[in-house]
């Protein structure tokens, strides 16, 4: 197990390392640099500050001295917001990010789990047709078509809610709701079929044979089986809600990390980028390593390779 | 042969008529029934069937026929601004063109209204959908490509070929993908300008710079769940007797794989392409409203919503027409492929 675990983090650390010097190179190889684009620079001011940032150096060497100073969770400062380190926004931007994304990913669990268990248990019936239906169409629908809608209904015509950062717990309603809205999808249709899958299964049988009661055998022999793949699913997708909320962050303007992000990207600040990736490709791919681990604690036939 | 009364006798009772040649009638009897089917027409035939992939394979025909054909002799352009006929409502005629009606000039409608510029706006969403189902189509047959070759030969050579290989398909996956496409799509642009200048390379401007360097980004990034398919498929099926047999035989490596082992997984390639459409077309339009796709004045489904953003509160159709037929498009694609997994390859069922 321990074995298992360190080669996994070991891993890890490859594809972060690979991910930072891709997006390393990458951000370099487009034409134009951080100071190009405001308003007419002297050419003696613009290599004042490309001296003062390293610029001016090779690209291997900037690369290298980037690299000392990440391994020691020394980012840098931002090239364009005077003043602040990459962590520093990391650290304020994350949570903003985490906190809509981590409720959406709670509420998609909570919801899709058991309308996947109620839609396998009565398999055939209107209510399956109804849940599989609707869960179909959420999977179709993109997320800022979601968005865009909500906030036409919710925000503009009844004005319910409002559809502006995040000031209240009334703000959070409607981008929990369009991050939640695929997720939810999903995993119904992932219980569903895993579900069912089960219920097929010999010692299900085997349960009602010696006539156990039926709520017991489904919430200790099913349910924990059938909510194995949900599980793996969960990692993958709590990174990505986290990473993917561009569209719901533009929309409803929360200054959260993924507006961070593209900002950071358009404007060509190098080292909120390079900031930003390492930190989010660490997310995702750490997130991967637990989901694995715990898959294992919880299904213990699963054997570690 | 005479009768043997005794009913001990060892002797052999044979009757002679039992030996005589078969007739017709009885040969008959043992012809099997039904013709033997086709790996295609039994597929087809559970495709028939099944109605709500019928039903979605009609409106992909329809939605095809409504963005390729329709808008070659369609009366409006996607680009045509037409004066005086700014933001109008579905099937209105501005003052203008209601002068020249009464005039008794023939006009075609509006029928979806025009945009903020003037334009026809029933054009732009089909040109939208044009681009959007190119997208998923080229990209879609990219990554069948890039995908079933990849991940067949890291499971034919398996050892450290395919360590290395699905180590590299690892990466890949959990890289966040997002980031990586925005950051190519800036840094492809410089490249592909210059390459477009250069003889020979005229076509890049045809297709757009930025339709390509989409594709040049699908074909670097999303083609590992295509590999990792393939790869468990023909790990299983390289097992197989026939492809001892074909070995023993002398068939080459690349001959085991494209004619054993490949035709062999047809029926997984098909499903995972044809599901692989409807995400790449969701990843456009993602792009596109985040204003990383195609280039004005061309219109993509998601630019075409994102336009529309700013004037929901007072024309929210321009918003809601391109919606739902992104959703609508998704949705048929979606379907039709559960469909096709059901006919082609009823294995991968759950």
């Amino acid at each position: 197990m321990v074995r298992y675990i360190l080669k996994r983090l070991g891993l890890a650390i490859v594809t972060i390392w690979i991910v930072a010097t891709l997006t390393f190179f990458l951000m370099n190889m487009v034409p134009g640099g951080p100071f190009l684009s405001e308003k007419a620079v002297s050419p003696k001011a613009l290599a004042t500050l490309e001296e003062k940032y390293g610029l001016d150096k090779p690209l291997f060497e900037q690369y290298i001295t980037y690299m000392k100073g990440a391994v020691h969770g020394d980012f840098g400062d931002s090239l364009k917001q005077r003043g602040r380190t990459v962590m520093s926004i990391i650290t304020t931007k994350f949570p903003v990010s985490a906190r809509v994304g981590g409720l959406a990913v709670l509420f998609s669990f909570l919801l899709g789990v058991p309308l996947g268990c109620i839609s396998a248990l009565n398999r055939g019936k209107a209510g399956d047709n109804a849940i599989i239906v609707i869960a179909t169409c959420g999977i179709a629908v993109p997320s800022f078509v979601v968005c865009t809608v909500l906030m036409y209904i919710f925000g503009v015509r009844l004005k319910w809610l409002p559809t502006l950062g995040l000031s209240t717990w009334k703000n959070y309603i409607m981008p929990i709701a369009a991050l939640a809205f695929y997720p939810t999808a999903y995993i119904t249709r992932l219980m569903r079929s895993s579900m069912l899958d089960v219920l097929g299964q010999d010692y299900m049988r085997t349960a009602r044979a010696k006539g156990l009661n039926q709520f017991i055998s489904l919430f200790k022999h099913a349910l924990r089986n059938a909510v194995l793949p949900v599980v793996t699913y969960l990692g993958p997708l709590l990174a990505y809600t986290v990473t993917g909320s561009f569209i719901v962050e533009k929309i409803f303007t929360i200054p959260g990390l993924g507006g961070e992000f593209i900002g950071s990207i358009t404007s060509r600040d190098y080292t909120v980028i390079m900031g930003t990736t390492i930190f989010l490709a660490a997310l995702m791919v750490i997130m991967n390593v637990i989901v694995d681990i715990v898959y294992k604690l919880v299904d213990p036939r699963i054997k570690l390779k | 042969m005479r009768d043997n009364p005794n009913p001990l006798s060892m002797q052999l009772k044979l009757n002679p008529d039992d030996f005589l040649p078969a007739s017709d009638e009885e040969k008959q009897s043992l012809v099997v029934m039904r013709d033997s089917v086709s790996f295609w027409k039994d597929g087809l035939r559970r495709l028939g069937k099944n109605k709500i992939a019928m039903v979605s394979l009609v409106a992909v025909v329809i939605i095809m026929l409504f963005s390729f054909v329709v808008p070659s002799f369609y009366p409006y352009s996607y680009e045509e601004q037409i004066r005086g006929s700014e933001n109008m409502a579905p099937m209105k005629y501005s003052e203008e063109e209601q002068a020249r009606i009464d005039a008794g000039e023939h006009i075609f409608p509006h029928v979806l209204g025009t945009d903020k510029l003037g334009r026809d706006y029933a054009i732009r969403v089909m040109m939208g959908s044009r681009i959007s189902l190119i997208v998923g189509l080229v990209a879609a047959v990219i990554i069948l490509i890039i995908g079933s070759v990849f991940g067949s030969i890291a499971a034919f050579f398996g050892g450290w070929v395919d360590l290395i290989m699905m180590r590299i398909v690892d990466i890949i996956y959990t890289v966040p993908d997002i980031l990586l496409i925005v950051l190519l799509s800036f840094a492809l642009k410089a490249p592909l300008e210059s390459l477009s200048q250069m003889p020979g390379f005229g076509w890049i401007q045809v297709v757009g710079r930025n339709l390509i360097s989409i594709f040049i980004v699908f074909a670097l990034l999303y083609w590992v769940g295509m590999a990792r398919m393939v790869r468990s498929q023909i790990l299983m099926l390289k097992e197989s007797e026939y492809v001892t047999a074909a070995r023993a035989l002398g068939a080459s490596n690349g001959r085991i794989i494209k004619k054993h082992l490949l035709t062999n997984c047809i029926g997984t390639l098909i499903v995972t392409t044809t599901l692989q459409i409807p995400s790449s077309i969701f990843t456009e339009s993602f792009l596109s409203f985040l204003g990383l796709g195609v280039a004005v004045p061309m219109p993509s489904l998601g630019s075409l919503a994102s336009d529309a953003i700013n004037g929901l509160n007072t024309y929210p159709y321009l918003l809601f027409i391109p919606a739902i037929l992104i959703s609508l498009i998704i949705l048929s694609f979606n379907l039709l492929g559960d469909g096709l997994r059901d006919a082609f390859d009823p294995k991968m069922k759950n």
